[in-house]
């Protein structure tokens, strides 16, 4: 784990170390908050498989409207509609649980007050809300 | 954060509106003059360089966690880790400098 055992202990107690609680291997199952973490913690997959999807979206463009057309007719086969169903759920819950971890990273002061946890969660929400707007008007007004 | 605030939007769209037909899609042609716009180029790849990282960052502790990595092996992980993002980067940037 890297703890470093100080000069002080290890001249007390001669060559000490310290104790390693030994962590069950199926930890994340045994009750539901550590379940809940993991799979929140999990979604970064479909992030970065939805990040792959993209590039891979970009380059059938380059390469012409029939690589483009391909692509798209595979985007309409039920796997992928299936997976961009589920992909969509983890990247809301990805976003939903990202806001709410915020203000424990994030501490505005304006001198001694704090902005409040919930103005702070609210403003990320708002900023999605009107985000997702510009890009929905984006492509669909075209 | 980027993927937090911009993918479902995309995802919704152009993952489930536009095959479902819910919604028209963009034409290719018009799609295309909208991706080569120096502006949307930048977008892009701000849309694919930190989901990327951040899986990367993300993955890595929580395969740490999950398998109890011990120090010895933590080292190729987050070179795989790191390593494929940085390689999808460079995939990313090159497709998106090079699209005419």
């Amino acid at each position: 784990m890297g703890f470093e055992v100080s000069d002080v202990t290890r001249s007390r107690f001669g060559a000490t170390r310290l104790y390693h609680r030994p962590m069950p291997f199926w930890w994340w199952l045994q009750n539901r908050a550590y379940f809940n973490f993991i799979v929140r913690e999990l979604t970064c997959v479909f992030v970065g498989v939805f990040a792959v999807l993209t590039l891979l979206q970009i380059r059938a463009l380059a390469d012409g409207p029939d690589a483009y057309a391909e692509f798209i007719s595979r985007l309409r086969t039920p796997g992928f509609i299936l997976f961009n169903t589920v992909g969509l759920a983890a990247l809301l819950l990805h976003a939903v649980t990202w806001f709410k971890a915020v203000p424990t990273t994030m501490a505005i002061r304006f001198g001694e007050t704090r902005v409040p946890d919930q103005m702070i969660v609210g403003l990320h929400y708002v900023g999605w809300m009107v985000v997702s707007a510009v890009v929905a008007c984006i492509l669909l007004l075209r | 954060m980027v993927s937090a605030l911009l993918f479902p939007v995309h995802i919704l769209l152009i993952g489930l509106a536009f095959p479902l037909g819910w919604l028209d899609a963009p034409d290719y042609e018009s799609l295309r003059s909208l991706v080569i716009h120096p502006i949307t180029r930048l977008y892009l790849f701000v849309f694919i360089f930190f989901p990327l990282f951040h899986w990367a960052h993300r993955f890595r502790y929580t395969i740490y966690d999950l398998l109890q990595v011990k120090h010895g092996a933590q080292q190729p992980i987050a070179l795989l880790c790191y390593g494929a993002a940085l390689l999808g980067t460079i995939i990313a940037a090159y497709s998106l400098l090079t699209i005419a």
